[in-house]
């Protein structure tokens, strides 16, 4: 028998892409707004969630999905918020791709839904190649990681449309040079929006809640 | 870091193509791999050694060609592979760059019979 060479050139992200794109689509058709909230894990993206969540619920309809390896630990506080929550645990994948995604939106009410947040897998690495079908990227990094993450990371900060600088409460007790970063950021990503904030104190919060309102009008 | 996921589109993109070039058997899968797309072979070939069992690829072997990362500097358009966590231009010290190159993740060809 011979040997034949088949010529592909086929990306192996591109079945991902494909459904990323239709969530999109069911979501526009729904006039729901999805973002996608990345970061290393305890870098505060719960709390982010659950400071927007008391702040805009009484404007916006909030649901959220809620990636995690494994427990259902920060769904079970969302889920107090009296908001909806879909818990989706990965068995072991870092990251969550559009296919998951899928799932969870066809579990949502999209009728009832303004906004739909998506907490990825606490993960710099993995959640960047995989679109999930989110409007906008948002990328949260705290004070104690470093500064040097965008050198180390150059992926996840360039797919970032708003960076949040987390935990700039305990700026004073790390050398974390805040201008040094937000250069590194910008090189890598000229338009990414930059906010500092604690999500624990509320300081500089007031910022991405108006710019999460004006990016839903 | 995202092998699994990786590997089974991998299995799923290979098997579609041999079989609708009516090929028994893959022999080998020519793969392009970036330098940024986070994809480690050793963890490639062992999901891929049990997820093609009792598949038409079972026996095949991945070659991989690695693309290097490479930017280019926006403001003197130099293009360069970055030196380990340092993104900045080596000619005129910018860090306004592009990711041209290192993005890569694909299939270039099969070898079937």
């Amino acid at each position: 028998m011979s040997v034949k060479v088949l010529t592909i050139k086929e990306d192996l992200l591109g079945a991902n892409q494909e459904k990323a794109d239709k969530n999109h689509k069911l979501l526009d058709k729904h006039h729901n707004f999805m973002i996608n909230i990345m970061s290393s894990p305890g870098a505060g993206k719960t709390s982010l969630i659950m400071q927007t969540i008391k702040r805009l619920k009484d404007k916006i309809r909030i649901a959220v999905i809620e990636g995690d390896i494994a427990s259902t630990i920060d769904a079970d506080k969302i889920s107090k918020q009296d908001i909806p929550v879909i818990q989706i645990n990965t068995a072991g994948a870092c990251h969550l791709d559009a296919n998951m995604i899928e799932n969870a939106i066809d579990k949502l009410s999209l009728e009832q839904t303004d906004l739909v947040v998506i907490e990825n897998v606490g993960n710099l690495v993995c959640p960047a190649e995989f679109a999930v079908g989110a409007h906008k990227n948002i990328m949260l990094l705290s004070v104690p990681e470093g500064d040097d993450k965008p050198h180390k990371y150059p992926l996840m900060f360039t797919e970032a449309d708003v960076v949040l600088v987390n935990k700039i409460d305990v700026l004073p007790y790390f050398d974390f040079d805040v201008n040094a970063f937000s250069d590194a950021v910008s090189g890598l990503n000229p338009s990414a929006r930059i906010f500092p904030v604690s999500a624990k104190t509320g300081e500089g919060l007031e910022v991405w809640f108006s710019w999460l309102e004006d990016a839903l009008k | 870091m995202h092998e699994q996921s990786i590997v089974e589109s991998l299995l799923a993109l290979a098997l579609e193509n041999a079989e609708r070039a009516n090929a028994i058997r893959i022999l080998k899968i020519n793969l392009v791999v970036g330098e940024y797309s986070g994809v480690v072979e050793e963890a490639v070939d062992f999901y891929f050694s049990f997820l093609s069992r009792n598949t038409i690829a079972a026996e095949a072997s991945i070659a991989y060609r690695h693309v290097p990362a490479q930017l280019r500097c926006r403001r003197c358009e130099t293009i360069f592979t970055p030196e380990k966590n340092n993104l900045h231009c080596p000619e005129c010290n910018e860090q306004q760059v592009d990711i041209i190159a290192g993005r890569e993740l694909y299939i270039d060809s099969l070898e079937v019979e």
